[in-house]
């Protein structure tokens, strides 16, 4: 789950990482008004979860209200890389002096955490890479050994950080790898960590990413799944518990199975297709979670046809097959189905579907993937 | 021969007298495997059908001779049981649980290095590993695996999902093609098994003539694999990839099959696994395919 800039400098704030005052605005009025509490100057910040804000003219400065309410207005609902901007943050500006990079994240070939550490910061980090390999330290962390202050002031030095930012940067990094720990995430970064002219070392921008595994032990993460940006799909998607992202395409996609799912999707562009989904209903596959699966996709107006892939493990083909049928008899559904039913009793299950009395005009069955993606692609066409 | 597990392996269920354990535990063990006891602390001196529970993983392994763990309980406790296994001196740990925070499984997998090298985790979120009519771990459907025979030519499978595992068992036996053994690793970020681990010992065992590996988008693990091949596996394979189609940006089902910042792409895992050698299928079928023709050309 990703967060907001202004969730994640919340967040790091917990962690004692310093940021800068401010709040979050919906409206212009409001945005005024948290810039009155801010105090002049204040910077007004487009809330999108996508890179290069700055450059589309969601980051600006203001002075006085009336530069607020000039700059909150065209910021608002403005239309970022397809990301509408529904919120602003005001914060009180900063005084720059240099500007740096830090993040924390798990290298999954590693399988350790990984400090990346740049005196080049403020710019995207994937053109210091291409450009200077050498300005970003890399270092490994044991998660069972943890990051020192001495590791930590080490690691600042040999990335340049200049002598009198040392000891700012090492100890926000031992406070941002707490933050990225206790408080799982998949991703904290810092970009730009600031040195003010007064010495003090300052969180300016902050991308947290959480890892909803984790959910169970951070009540406090309920806030967060309230902003996150869901169309209707995923939002009644997420109410029935399904394992749901919407696509732009026109065939509406089931499976059994993350794996299953990611390869169907796959079939179907293969084929000349494309998909309106992901979804993944899980290995038991019965009638309430077919019937929910197929909630869900009758709600997108731009299905098509919809494609059930089913592969009978543990539970046998008959079962899923009278699943299916129950399911279709409780949807009044807008777009036909092909299914693709295999595995355990694969053919029992198919007799059932064939004996159902749906006709093929609503349900028609393929012995295999491929030819079941040719014919939802026909029918989505 | 198979790899990790066969007719000799003894198996405690970690979490049998709860709903998945007994569940599965019962189904591997009618399956023919050595499931030789449960553990929930508190139950001793129950038995579930038979199998005696016992408190702890250590006095399961004293009064049985366990060798492996079949850990099927929450992810709150799922970090614990995996480390508890591991003190007590199984050899072999499968954790099917979904769900394990990565800072967790990044903590157990480095405590598991540095404390219990002689412990192997497979998984967690996996579903376990079947050597075809030896043993069966986990909750693969154990009639859907072909037996192998003793003049081969057989097959080994290593995958990251479950049900891509299972189509690629099932594609085997409607070829009437054995199977040696099947290892499910998981779809998580910090699998304690990986491709590479599963390549090795496939490369070494006299029983596996050829190898399937069904990988998906996230992370590196392919192309890790990859560099082995090239290096160390001369037993021909075939592959398949899944999430060509993925958006960037989005987790697919599993924890760990996310492509980001333009890298862990399928294009890009199949470029590096067709470079090594591997023969390339576009769905899982064709790879089947593909290996029915290596196989066959080996006969």
């Amino acid at each position: 789950m990703d967060l907001f800039e202004y969730q994640g400098k919340q967040y790091f704030a917990k962690y004692n990482i310093p940021v800068s005052a401010g709040g979050v605005a919906l409206t212009v009025d409001e945005a005024v008004a948290e810039a009155e509490k801010a105090q002049y100057p204040v910077v007004v910040k487009a809330q999108v979860q996508v890179g290069g804000r700055g450059k589309a003219g969601g980051i600006k400065l203001a002075t006085n209200a009336d530069e607020v309410r000039l700059h909150a207005g065209n910021i608002l609902g403005m239309d970022i890389k397809g990301h509408v901007v529904k919120r602003v943050w005001i914060e009180h500006a900063s005084d720059i002096a240099e500007e740096y990079y830090a993040s924390f994240t798990l290298d999954r070939a590693a399988k350790q955490h990984l400090l990346m550490l740049s005196a080049q910061g403020g710019v995207d980090i994937e053109d210091v890479a291409a450009k200077d390999p050498t300005a970003i330290v890399k270092l490994h962390i044991n998660p069972i050994n943890g990051l020192s202050l001495a590791t930590a002031r080490q690691a600042s030095v040999d990335a340049k950080i200049p002598e009198k930012a040392l000891n700012g940067v090492a100890d926000m990094l031992v406070r941002l790898y707490e933050c990225f720990t206790k408080g799982d995430c998949d991703l904290a970064e810092i970009n730009p960590l600031i040195l003010k002219p007064t010495g003090e070392v300052h969180a300016l921008d902050a991308k947290v990413s959480l890892d909803s595994n984790a959910a169970f032990r951070h009540p406090e993460w309920e806030e967060y799944a309230a902003t996150e940006e869901l169309d209707a799909r995923e939002q009644l998607a997420r109410e029935k518990d399904l394992q749901y992202i919407g696509l732009d395409g026109t065939v509406g996609i089931i499976a059994n199975g993350a794996g299953l799912a990611m390869s169907t999707l796959d079939v179907v562009n293969q084929v000349g297709g494309s998909a309106a989904n992901f979804l993944d209903i899980g290995g038991g596959a019965n009638a309430e979670l077919m019937t929910a699966a197929l909630e869900v996709i009758n709600s997108d107006a731009k299905v098509k046809s919809i494609l059930i892939n089913i592969f009978g493990g543990i539970t046998r083909g008959e079962e899923v097959a009278k699943g299916i049928v129950e399911a279709v008899k409780r949807v009044s559904l807008r777009a036909p189905i092909v299914i693709r039913l295999d595995g355990t009793n694969a053919e029992e299950g198919r007799k059932i579907l064939a004996e159902a009395g749906i006709p093929d005009s609503q349900l028609t069955s393929r012995p295999t993937m491929l030819e079941a993606a040719r014919a939802a692609v026909a029918l989505a066409k | 021969m198979a790899i990790f597990v066969d007719q000799n392996t003894k198996v405690i269920v970690q979490g049998l007298t709860g709903g998945q354990g007994r569940f599965h535990g019962l189904r591997n063990k009618a399956y023919g495997t050595q499931v030789v006891g449960g553990v929930t602390p508190g139950k001793a001196g129950q038995d579930v059908e038979g199998i005696p529970v016992f408190d702890s993983v250590e006095d399961a392994v004293k009064a049985t001779g366990a060798t492996a763990s079949f850990i099927a309980v929450p992810p709150k406790a799922a970090p614990a049981a995996i480390l508890e296994a591991a003190r007590a001196g199984i050899g072999f740990v499968v954790c099917i649980t979904e769900g394990i925070p990565a800072q967790d499984e990044a903590r157990v997998y480095a405590t598991l290095q540095r404390d219990f090298p002689a412990t192997r985790l497979l998984g967690p979120n996996c579903p376990g590993i079947i050597s075809p009519g030896k043993c069966n771990i986990g909750i693969t459907a154990g009639e859907i695996a072909q037996l192998p025979t003793a003049s081969g030519p057989n097959v080994g499978i290593v995958s990251r999902s479950g049900t891509l595992t299972y189509q690629a068992l099932y594609e085997l036996k409607q070829q009437g093609i054995g199977v040696s053994t099947c290892v499910g690793i998981g779809g998580d970020p910090v699998p304690g098994t990986s491709f590479v681990d599963c390549l090795a010992e496939f490369q070494t065992d006299p029983e596996t003539h050829a190898i399937i590996m069904i990988g998906e988008i996230g992370g590196s693990a392919e192309e890790e694999a990859a560099e082995f091949i090239t290096n160390h596996v001369t037993k021909p394979m075939s592959a398949y990839i899944a999430g060509v189609t993925a958006p960037a940006g989005k987790k697919m089902g599993h924890a760990g099959a996310i492509v980001s910042g333009g890298k862990g792409t399928a294009q890009g895992k199949m470029d590096a696994l067709r470079m090594a050698g591997v023969k390339i299928g576009l769905n899982p079928t064709e790879a089947g395919s593909l290996m029915a023709e290596i196989v066959n050309n080996l006969h």
